[in-house]
């Protein structure tokens, strides 16, 4: 079965159930439920299989598929799966079918075309993670746009409206920066070159010292724009609490947890690939902007009176540690870095599909509405509890070893950054705790002294992401081995690319490729290798 | 099995309650009172009989051999950092789980009893183990990182402890403020191991140990000042000790074993692990005893005017752990850890006794309203009395040898300033404690006296609808949601609320852990009496520290233990003056009259709580408004909002805009991006 297409699988799999879910009668929900949950486990199915055959030896591209798509504009539908992208693949797969399975009560209108819409969201997103084509890349990201404006607009709550439409125009606003920066790459080389090609691995392997450096760092603005808006990065991240408050809950559940990664990911796979002068030189930058997030987001957390807009502000803190791990430039802070976008999906998962339960109680997300409710719900306030000290960062959990590593990373290579970014961890314990006292604890009052607690149903939407958060924080092992090829291999086109030298821990060797594989090979990100 | 197969499965001592934490989660609720009790004592007990076994099996290896590392897993490979899961056997950690296991054990007994009629048994005992299984693993970590792990869930069950009672709006604050202020401290330790990472490229105890004999001292000294931050969160040193007096919103047995006998003492711990780099450093070795001698002496004035018997105990212990720092800053590892050991045996007779009393008396906890308690509860009076005697430092008792040991230290170290300012904490820790227990045995009855003021102690009006409601609650939840027991200085008396019975003595269940620990408090000092051959602990510990031992000439010393006990009987002897008859009424302390504004200032605890609580809520506060109503919403949220009204009234001509047109704007912005993109195909085509 080594021929097996299995990345086309994953992505063509939730097409395949968006279509045919479209194509089911309207009126009857429990086929529409049961066929999207169908495509979406065997979505996840598929994951793991991939999961399984993922080799933890190899540094570049696994599974690569290249077929000719437009050959006029020397696009070519490019497939492949590293480290940095196998675990926003299970990410996402695995949220998608809990996403529904959380909506399978609320919100209960249309049925088929929620369905619909999220497994449309799901295609897109595999797409957008595993595109090597700029071209194809694009349009994945532009795609996802369609299901999330509908999700929101059809789905939502009160000022749904105006949601749908800011995430809409915003997003859109930076793709278009980064769509024109694409094509001036691609002409750029075409003309120095006379081959049109949007082969993310051709271009990654000229542009280091094909471009001009004022070009270079225009062009990184460029695509920063759209990446750094997904993040988000203050101060472009207003857009975030406004939409996860109108959001349904599992919109919120895959925005969070995957939709935000796509900027971190676009960073990683391609700034840092492509722009990798303009990526050493910006690094204090982009640090700054990323402990800027991490404090600010949590300060502003903490003010906040409505649930979701807590955790949505803690998404940007959360993302902020992604940030500051990323461009610490260091094989430490990048294995923090994409540890977190694995590890955040599960807690901030975990929180919003609590909140959303407590929303379907009760019909608001007012924490001052609420109070008290742990004697009526036990259950649900020990679930939370649990996604609570997760998302805090408790060792044991996911989220400790992300924040950990990607702070100690960042101290290797610039401490006054680390130290800065260490006090965040206090802010969050202050949101957090805070959030749930004035919820969970004290008095009930009225309604909340007899709140319904979790239904099983219930239970097995939220335990997956927790138990999977306290396995990950136990042994993240399972994630660090198969990631931490390919982002020593970025390290090393850094260094090789630019006068970089990454900063090491005393005693430490200097970053290396495994033997067998050489510097070309590398920079051309194994193109063309056996 | 030879002795160092049987050191490989130390780990199971923390296995054990771990399994119980487990367990319990899943099914104390069925299992209810006692039996889950029973689940979680009879856990804890096989833990203390494991770690016995693992002591013999230390003490069967010769002295230096008393060191095995075991690991289970890789934990963290992240580059070329490797930290293991594994846990390390040597005289330090075991005595650590002797002491969590043993005297965790006598309060896992007495919390049978104590919360024998609590519906939530099984959640407080779950949490319970898990605290013992924490700090376990705390203690028993062969590196930081685990450490780390087994110091934050030690923190995370003394959030869920404390805030118990979560309906209680004092025991929740509690609960976050207790949490919070160990993540200050937190940020210490976080940045001592990247630092630790940096430097030395591991987090192992071993492998940073030899390297700490090589590094710099700016180094050395830097990590050892940001554990010792940590130490101040988790131990509840100056600055970060405010949260331990509210602390004491939990159960009582959660205070005696929490926030008394075992998790406070990790700051110790976790000094006497990274010895190597306090060794190395003696300006932080001199910030450590400062800080300890100075917070032994100003939290035990702060003591000494509480009319909370908790809140007494709880400033005590700050002074006590203030003891601790002071002796690991004058190198006296091993009279820090006698003093821990010591400190567990009398202060949680103490404070099992305090909850006692509170039992026995209708959930009072003002010593205003009690006094001549001691006929009716003799046992716990006998004991408590024992403690007494233990903590305030007299010849025999298990006290008097724990403090000797340190100020003897601090006094041939040549600190004389560190040594003075630790006897005139003697002087307040004798005082706060005799009037503690004249004010609680002795003296006048004052819970029966028709003059007490009657306060309510309910919060908020009660209408007899609210009665009946209250009732119904207090009969779910095992507790009165709207009284809040805990007393601050300044609060007028309350009511005794004995209902018009008498104090009674606790069940057997409680009191034979607490007359135990008296007796422990007895003959505990036996372990490490300083007189040639007496000295098993320095012995025992020394292949950990391998310190010179400390040696004062017999004269010496005995000149030293004279002058600390005529110190600790002036504190008694004023407590005397002013209590031996009790209060004249419950609002009438004489001692605070005569103290007056002092009194006040003391009372209050410097207003430093205060001051805190002040600054956080009005400029903090404020700063986080700004950020959130002004920059965020205002400038920045204002600043986007504002482009899409620009660009859309430019579009529509400053039409009156209608909500489809947003919809249509949208669109517009896709057809555009789709309208480039065929643009493109069309020129690529070319």
């Amino acid at each position: 079965m080594t021929d097996f297409p299995i990345l086309t699988a994953i992505i063509a799999t939730p097409l395949i159930g968006a279509v045919v879910v479209a194509l089911l009668p309207g009126r009857r929900p429990e086929l529409v439920r049961a066929v999207g949950y169908a495509f979406s486990v065997a979505t996840l199915g598929l994951a793991c299989w991939l999961l399984a055959d993922f080799s933890t030896k190899k540094v570049f591209f696994q599974f690569v598929e290249n077929r000719p798509w437009l050959p006029s504009i020397g696009s070519r539908y490019i497939v492949g799966v590293d480290g940095i992208s196998l675990f926003m693949i299970l990410a996402t797969a695995l949220l998608i079918p809990i996403g529904l399975l959380a909506s399978q009560r609320y919100p209960t209108q249309r049925p088929k075309a929620f369905t619909a819409w999220f497994l449309l969201l799901e295609f897109s997103l595999m797409g957008i993670f595993l595109s090597l084509d700029l071209i194809v890349f694009f349009l994945f990201w532009e795609i996802l746009l369609v299901p999330m404006y509908f999700l929101i607009q059809g789905w939502g709550h009160g000022r749904r409206q105006y949601a749908a439409t800011k995430f809409f125009i915003y997003t859109a606003a930076g793709s278009s920066l980064m769509l024109a920066s694409t094509l001036i790459l691609g002409f750029i080389h075409q003309s120095q070159t006379g081959v049109l090609s949007f082969d993310y691995r051709v271009l990654a392997a000229w542009s280091w010292h094909g471009l001009s450096s004022t070009t270079e760092v225009l062009l990184f603005f460029g695509f920063l724009a759209a990446f750094a808006i997904k993040v988000p990065l203050v101060p472009l991240h207003t857009w975030l609490p406004d939409v996860h408050t109108e959001a349904p809950t599992a919109g919120s559940v895959v925005l969070a947890g995957v939709i935000l990664k796509m900027g971190a990911y676009g960073l990683l796979r391609f700034s840092l690939e492509l722009f990798p002068h303009a990526s050493v030189d910006l690094a204090p930058l982009l640090l700054t902007l990323g402990v800027i997030g991490i404090l600010y987001g949590a300060i502003v957390a903490a003010m906040q009176k409505n649930l979701k807009r807590i955790i949505a502000y803690s998404s940007v803190a959360h993302m902020g540690f992604v940030i500051v791990g990323v461009f610490s430039l260091t094989v430490i802070g990048l294995d923090g870095a994409v540890f977190t976008m694995l590890s955040h999906p599960l807690t901030t998962g975990a929180l919003f599909l609590l909140v959303g339960m407590l929303y379907e109680r009760r019909h608001t997300y007012e924490i001052a509405e609420y109070g008290g409710i742990w004697r009526s719900a036990p259950l649900l306030t020990a679930l939370f509890l649990g996604a609570m000290f997760a998302g805090i960062g408790l060792p044991g959990f996911s989220g400790f070893i992300g924040e950990f590593l990607s702070l100690a990373g960042t101290f290797v290579s610039r401490r006054p950054w680390a130290v800065a970014g260490v006090v965040g961890v206090i802010f969050a314990a202050v949101y957090m705790l805070w959030a749930f006292q004035r919820t969970f604890m004290g008095k009930p009052t009225g309604i909340n002294l007899k709140l319904p607690d979790v239904n099983l149903r219930e239970v097995m939407v939220v335990a997956p992401l927790l138990a999977l958060s306290l396995f990950l924080g136990l042994y993240p092992k399972l994630a660090i081995e198969r990631v931490e090829p390919s982002l020593k291999r970025t390290i090393v086109n850094l260094e090789l690319k630019t006068h970089f030298r990454e900063k090491r821990p005393k005693g430490y060797a200097p970053t290396k490729l495994p033997d067998g594989v050489t510097a070309s090979q590398s920079i051309q990100l194994g193109r063309g290798a056996p | 099995m030879n002795a160092r197969d049987v050191l490989g499965l130390v780990g199971i001592v923390a296995l054990l309650p771990l399994i119980g934490a487990a367990f319990l989660m899943a099914f104390g609720r069925r299992l209810g009172s006692p039996r889950a009790g029973w689940v979680a004592t009879g856990l804890m007990a096989l833990a203390f009989a494991w770690s016995v076994v693992q002591l013999a099996a230390l003490l069967s290896l010769p002295p230096d051999a008393r060191s095995h590392v075991s690991i289970i897993f890789t934990w963290l490979p992240a580059d070329q950092l490797h930290v293991n899961i594994g846990f390390l056997a040597d005289p330090l950690s075991i005595t650590w789980c002797l002491l969590v296991t043993g005297v965790g054990t006598l309060i896992h007994l007495y919390a049978i009893g104590y919360m024998r009629d609590d519906p939530n048994t099984g959640r407080f005992f779950a949490y319970f183990n898990l605290f013992a299984a924490s700090m376990l693993i705390l203690v028993l970590a062969s590196s930081y990182l685990l450490t780390f792990l087994g110091w934050e869930g030690v923190g995370l069950c003394s959030y869920l402890l404390i805030a118990f009672w979560y309906e209680r709006s004092t025991a929740a604050l509690g609960g976050k403020k207790a949490f919070i202020y160990n993540r200050v401290g937190d940020i210490g330790f976080l940045i001592a191991m990247f630092l630790l990472i940096a430097q030395f490229g591991t987090l192992d105890y071993g492998a940073t140990g030899h390297a700490a004999l090589h590094a710099s001292g700016g180094i050395t000294t830097a990590i050892a000042l940001l554990l010792f931050l940590g130490c101040t969160g988790k131990s509840a040193q100056i600055p970060l000790f405010p949260w331990l007096p509210d602390a004491m919103e939990g159960p009582t047995p959660v205070s005696a074993l929490i926030h008394a006998a075992t998790m406070v003492t990790a700051g110790v711990f976790l000094i006497c692990r990274a010895h190597p780099f306090f060794d190395a450093s003696h300006s932080a070795m001199t910030v450590v005893a400062w800080i300890g001698a100075i917070t032994a002496l100003v939290a035990g004035t702060m003591a000494v005017l509480q009319p909370d018997i908790k809140r007494v105990l709880a400033y005590s212990t700050i002074s006590q752990l203030g003891y601790m720092f002071l002796a690991l800053g004058t190198g006296a590892y091993a009279a820090a850890v006698f003093f821990v050991l010591m400190h567990a045996f009398y202060k949680a007779c103490l404070f099992l006794g305090a909850g006692s009393v509170i039992h026995g008396n209708g959930e009072n906890q003002d010593m205003r309203v009690m006094g001549a308690l001691r006929r009716f509860m003799p046992y716990t009076a006998g004991a408590m009395v024992v403690a007494w005697l233990a903590i305030a430092g007299a010849p025999p008792f298990d006290g008097f040898w724990a403090k000797d040991g340190v100020l003897e230290a601090a006094y041939v170290r040549h600190d004389f300033g560190i040594w003075a300012v630790g006897i005139v904490a003697a002087v307040m820790t004798a005082l706060y404690m005799t009037r503690l227990i004249l004010l609680t045995f002795f003296g006048n009855a004052r819970w029966g006296t028709s003059d007490a003021p009657a306060v309510a102690a309910v919060s908020g009006g009660s209408d007899d609808d609210d009665v009946v409601a209250s009732e119904d609650v207090e009969a779910e939840l095992g507790y009165e949601p709207d009284y809040l027991p805990t007393v601050v200085y300044g609060e007028p008396p309350r009511t005794p609320r004995l209902h018009g019975h008498e104090p009674h003595e606790s069940p057997m269940l409680m009191v034979l852990p607490i007359v135990t620990l008296a007796v422990l408090s007895i003959v505990g000092g036996i372990i490490d009496i300083p007189l040639r051959g007496g000295t098993h602990l320095d012995a025992w510990l020394e292949p950990v520290f391998r310190g010179a031992p400390i040696t004062e000439s017999f004269a010496g010393a005995a000149a030293l233990s004279a002058t600390a006990l005529a110190f600790g009987a002036v504190g008694i002897l004023v407590a005397f003056l002013f209590y031996r008859r009790g209060l004249p009424s419950p609002a009438d302390d004489p001692l605070q009259e005569r103290l007056g504004v002092v009194g006040d200032v003391i009372g209050h605890g410097y207003y430093y709580d205060e001051a805190i609580s002040k600054a956080v809520d009005g400029p903090v506060r404020g700063f986080a408004t700004f950020l959130d109503r002004d920059v965020d919403q205002r400038v920045i949220d204002g600043a986007v909002n504002g482009t899409g009204h620009l660009v859309r009234r430019a579009a529509e001509g400053l039409r009156h805009a209608q909500d489809g047109l947003v919809r249509r704007y949208a669109i517009g912005i896709a057809l555009g991006a789709a309208a480039l993109l065929l643009f493109f195909l069309a020129y690529a085509g070319r």
